[in-house]
């Protein structure tokens, strides 16, 4: 395989996995707007998603304030922001049309009819009524997209790629996420209590799809140190680094099997890996919730670099 | 020359006669339904229009979701257009595909023992078949050839032969693409959109498959290796990108064949070979199918600005260290300007009389001919010698005066850059149209391939002209495509 | 004359080039009146280089450097043995049969003021035209260093009225081939006197005549080649007769430094 064509497929599934995203962060970020609050501007919150979507800084070199109107649309549509729901789904198509030869017809067509069909949007036309109906597509069109994958690609390096760019991307939005909410998960937020921390914790768990199977896992009220033990931890929870780190282990040695060689981004995975299996919560809250996260979002670009340098990304 | 004029002048009115009632492939020239259209005819006969139309729209889906699209040059709204797309097929009955056979074959014979001869000793220059001038002082030329061995002498192994019909009887051959023809994705996804949207026609006719010229292509690239290889060879194909107007195709046949779609940047020229950058780093090629044209290949060679190709390529063609498909200079074959000395080659290098005929050619670099073509613009079609894709052409039968006058003044400006030919009445065929099924114009291209031996796919690309009266089937001008079908016997 | 040759070529580039590879036109050939005694091309990566052929005749080494370098030698010496042939040039290997040097490109293109040159000429004997030709070039193409470039055409030279022996060259052709004879592109060596402005890397024109061959004329210098001529390449113009042509990856601004030395031996100094 051409080392343009790994390049072009782990960002392909990472643009599918960000758009995504994208939607369920703006979605948790529409609803809390939505609630009743005292105090400060509600539309605060959207400084959080924004960060969450690493998309703060782009944002308001475009504009001065937080507007509700502004952001959705920045998120979703927004040809200058690299990681719109649009920017993504026209880079997604762009490397499936470059690679077009791997993909199956499944994946092609689901992934040109997703970028013809939302281009067609026009953003002008889409009523708060309407957003969730955007949101809910934009979502199923990614679903569509993995089971497309899933279900007809072989099992060789084309699959491996696309995991690998589908769980580093995962990885880095889940710990983005904890990265920006973290001061509600610590211990000493739960004494002062109330109900804008509940929220907090819902809308946590809400971004990351968890707020149903929580209580199924825990069986028992919103805890924070439950909630970051099940973003960072839980080995079930499909979201979480550590199972991230479980796929891209298995896509790694699946690649390492293939080509007969071992290098060193194995190692930086692993590591990585032995660090969320055999991490229990009390001790990272111990060392620090928020240094534990930065110093996973550094591994974690650390061995997208890796990636990209032993199978020859850019030639 | 007089007696030569005199007869293309006859051809000429007879064609623009003939243009008024053209001669139709279901319909013959009225008397009644020719037996190939037979069951087609009589099944055209139960579908309602709307219905018909309703298919159209279906296939236009398929096509748009699978992403087979035509860029067209200079439209920016229109980056990625469909090719319009006919219902009604083109049919060919056995024989008449056997003797088009027998004729495409000779031609590309012909050809490349003409390219290999002018790119070696110009024998056919010393017997005074051709003018020396025409060859080596034709831009097309590419003097950097000379001397080269490619595998098995053959130079042109993908060829694409436009052939137009004007009478039940009468086949002619307009142009023969030896560079890098395009159009073969359209004949494959044309079939398999027929065959999924209506599978009874085929159940009521005998058509012989096109599927196989992928495998076909794959044979065709690994028999002319580079000699002495040891073991399979590595076969890649070169696309300028995913903004090239046929890249669907390009990737379309990578995928067929299973070779690799690689672009300059993913190869490189180390150690006496072309060598592709893979996750696992570098491997060698062996024969490179290119999709770009000559001047782009090698910017040690050719143009030096180009990015698309790789730097030392062609030496290494030189040393048969890579073999590259289809060769450099290729172009001097189907040169506008050498057209009408083929019949004059396929004689000398075949012995034989051509089997299929060339249209009359006037050169206006020949003062006779051009004083003709000044006198009848009217009648002819002009062509740019090195123009391609129906840009820079006169019809003169459908041109308003206006229009003639100011290419009359690009003709005076630079006659040596044109010729010029009579107008067909190319055959026409019922084409869905918006107001129902109406004659259309059409033409023929063949996909041949010639390696260790020719082989040809049965039928080809069918290329109609969707306006009424229209004689340019170019996609880049409007023109459709018909799904074409080979009866089997 | 036993003549030695040294030609370095420097390449330094400000930043690093991932990747070059060159096409060196850099073997002289032996032929009657030039036989090479010894020659050596160094330079990195050379043992691995692709020997073959051109189109034109010469030797050519394919050479890849496939590591970062920020500076790059390529160095050719050797010993030459020459004889004055009074211009003819026979037993060179010919690829292409020798109508293709009649081909124009875009260097030769003749315009209305190189027609002129020809339809001035008065001699009758067509090996006098000749001369005649290369006297008159010699006096319109004033030698001036620096005053074009390696991309100037034969006909911008003319209306400059300023060039090197590459742009006489590129006249000198342009009108042969307009006059309907082949003519072609040598580049090689000269050994200088302190009479001639040329200087030790040289290039000069052929003119094919039929019955008698190739023979050489050089404008430059108002000289049919003698045995100061070394003969290094061959081509349609400049570019296909280039000893080196190169292409890389990164590396900007580029700076080249080219020192030719050529110098006649004592001991055939001597005789």
């Amino acid at each position: 395989m051409l080392g343009r064509t790994a390049n072009d497929l782990y960002w392909l599934a990472r643009y599918v996995e960000r758009a995504e995203n994208m939607a369920r962060l703006t979605e948790v970020g529409y609803r809390i707007v939505l609630l009743p609050r005292d105090g400060d501007g509600t539309h605060e919150e959207w400084r959080s998603t924004l960060s969450s979507a690493g998309c703060a800084q782009g944002y308001f070199s475009k504009f001065e304030t937080l507007n509700t109107r502004d952001v959705i649309n920045y998120l979703l549509f927004d040809f200058s922001n690299p990681s719109s729901v649009k920017s993504c789904l026209a880079a997604a198509r762009r490397n499936g049309r470059a690679q077009r030869t791997s993909l199956t017809r499944d994946m092609w067509e689901s992934l040109n009819a997703a970028w013809i069909e939302f281009s067609n949007i026009n953003p002008a036309n889409i009523t708060a009524g309407e957003l969730p109906r955007v949101l809910d597509w934009v979502r199923s069109r990614s679903a569509l997209y993995r089971g497309a994958l899933l279900n007809t690609i072989l099992r060789n390096d084309t699959f491996f790629f696309s995991q690998l760019g589908t769980f580093l991307e995962r990885a880095d939005n889940t710990a983005r996420i904890l990265d920006v909410k973290y001061y509600v998960l610590l211990p000493q937020i739960e004494m002062v209590g109330g109900g804008v921390d509940a929220v907090q914790w819902g809308a946590i768990l809400r971004s990351v799809s968890a707020h149903r199977s929580y209580r199924w896992v825990y069986k028992e009220n919103y805890k924070p140190w439950r909630i970051a033990e099940y973003l960072i931890l839980n080995q079930a929870m499909p979201r979480s680094l550590r199972s991230c780190y479980d796929e891209i282990n298995i896509a790694l040695s699946d690649l390492a099997n293939l080509y007969g060689e071992r290098s060193v981004c194995h190692e930086t995975a692993a590591g990585t890996r032995n660090l969320l299996s055999s991490g229990n919560i009390d001790d990272i809250f111990q060392s620090g919730l928020h240094e534990f996260i930065e110093d996973f979002i550094i591994r974690n670009n650390r061995l997208g670099n890796d990636v990209a340098e032993v199978y020859h990304f850019n030639g | 020359m007089g007696r030569k004029l005199q007869q293309q002048e006859q051809t000429s009115v007879k064609a623009t006669q003939a243009l008024r009632k053209a001669f139709d492939e279901m319909n013959g020239t009225g008397d009644g339904v020719r037996a190939p259209y037979n069951a087609v005819s009589e099944w055209l006969g139960t579908q309602k229009l709307e219905d018909l139309k309703q298919k159209l729209l279906e296939a236009e889906t398929m096509f748009r979701r699978t992403g087979i699209t035509f860029a067209v040059y200079g439209k920016e709204e229109a980056a990625e257009r469909l090719i319009p797309f006919d219902i009604i097929p083109r049919i060919i009955s056995g024989p008449e595909w056997r003797r088009l056979t027998a004729g495409i074959e000779q031609r590309v014979r012909a050809l490349n023992a003409f390219m290999y001869d002018i790119y070696h000793r110009q024998e056919i220059i010393k017997a005074g078949k051709i003018p020396e001038e025409l060859v080596v002082g034709n831009s097309a030329f590419v003097p950097e050839m000379m001397g080269v061995e490619p595998p098995l002498g053959i130079y042109s192994h993908i060829i694409g032969i436009d052939i137009v019909r004007t009478s039940e009887n009468d086949f002619f051959v307009l142009e023969d693409n030896t560079r890098t023809p395009s159009g073969v994705s359209y004949m494959l996804e044309n079939r398999e959109t027929m065959m999924h949207m209506f599978p009874d026609l085929f159940a009521r006719n005998r058509v012989a498959p096109v599927d196989d010229y992928p495998e076909n292509l794959l044979k065709t690239l690994a028999s002319v290796a580079p000699r002495g290889l040891e073991g399979e060879p590595t076969i890649a194909l070169l696309t300028p990108g995913q903004y090239n107007s046929a890249y669907f195709e390009h990737s379309f046949l990578a995928d067929q064949m299973g070779v690799e779609l690689v672009e300059g940047h993913d190869l490189v020229v180390l150690d006496g070979s072309l060598q592709m950058k893979t996750t696992q780093g570098l491997r060698r090629i062996d024969v490179l199918y290119r999709r770009i044209d000559d001047d782009f290949l090698d910017p040690l060679v050719f143009r030096s600005d180009s990015v698309l190709g790789v730097p030392g390529l062609f030496d290494l063609y030189r040393a048969g260290r890579v073999t590259i498909v289809n060769a450099p200079g290729g172009g001097i074959a189907d040169d506008k300007a050498i057209y009408s000395y083929i019949p004059e080659i396929i004689k000398f290098y075949t012995g034989r009389a051509p089997i299929l005929q060339n249209v009359p050619t006037y050169n206006c670099r020949k003062p006779d001919d051009f004083k003709y073509v000044l006198e009848h613009l009217p009648e002819l079609v002009v062509k740019e010698v090195h123009g391609s894709g129906g840009y820079g052409m006169l019809v003169g039968p459908t041109a308003s005066k206006a229009e003639i006058e100011a290419f009359r003044a690009k003709l005076v400006a630079n006659a040596t850059n044109y010729i010029a030919q009579p107008t067909l009445a190319l055959s026409t065929c019922p084409t869905l149209v918006d107001t129902g099924v109406a004659p259309r114009h059409l033409d023929l291209r063949p996909f041949v391939l010639f390696g260790d031996e020719v082989r040809l796919s049965a039928g080809g690309l069918t290329r109609v002209a969707l306006q009424a009266g229209s004689l340019v089937v170019n996609s880049s001008q409007g023109g459709g495509t018909k799904d074409t079908w080979v009866l089997q016997d | 004359m036993l003549v030695s040759i040294g030609h370095v070529t420097r390449y330094a580039y400000a930043t690093p080039a991932s990747y070059s590879i060159h096409t060196l036109r850099m073997t002289p050939p032996s032929f009657e009146g030039q036989k090479v005694v010894s020659w050596r091309v160094e330079m990195p990566e050379i043992d691995r280089a692709l020997r073959y052929r051109d189109a034109f005749g010469n030797v050519c080494h394919l050479v890849s450097i496939p590591y970062s370098h920020t500076q790059l030698a390529i160095i050719a010496r050797g010993t030459v043995e020459t004889q004055d042939k009074s211009g003819f040039v026979r037993g060179l290997t010919e690829v292409s049969p020798i109508r293709i040097f009649r081909r124009q490109t875009a260097k030769t293109e003749p315009d209305q003021a190189i027609a002129d040159i020809v339809a001035g000429l008065k001699s009758e004997d067509r090996i006098d035209r000749l001369h005649e030709l290369m006297q008159v070039i010699g006096e319109r193409v004033e030698y001036v260093v620096g005053a074009t470039n390696a991309h100037t055409s034969a006909t911008e030279a003319l209306s400059d009225g300023r060039g090197v022996c590459q742009d006489h060259a590129h006249i000198f052709i342009s009108a042969a081939r307009l006059m309907g004879l082949p003519a072609r592109y040598i580049s090689g060596y000269f050994v200088t006197g302190e009479e001639l402005a040329s200087e030790a890397q040289h290039a000069w024109a052929e003119a094919y005549i039929d019955g008698l061959g190739w023979l050489g004329f050089d404008p430059a210098n108002q000289l049919c080649p003698t045995d100061r001529y070394i003969r290094l390449a061959t081509g349609l113009d400049a570019g296909s007769a280039a000893p080196i042509t190169g292409n890389r990856r990164g590396g900007m601004d580029e700076v080249l430094d080219v020192f030719v030395e050529v110098q006649q031996q004592s001991s055939a100094q001597q005789q």
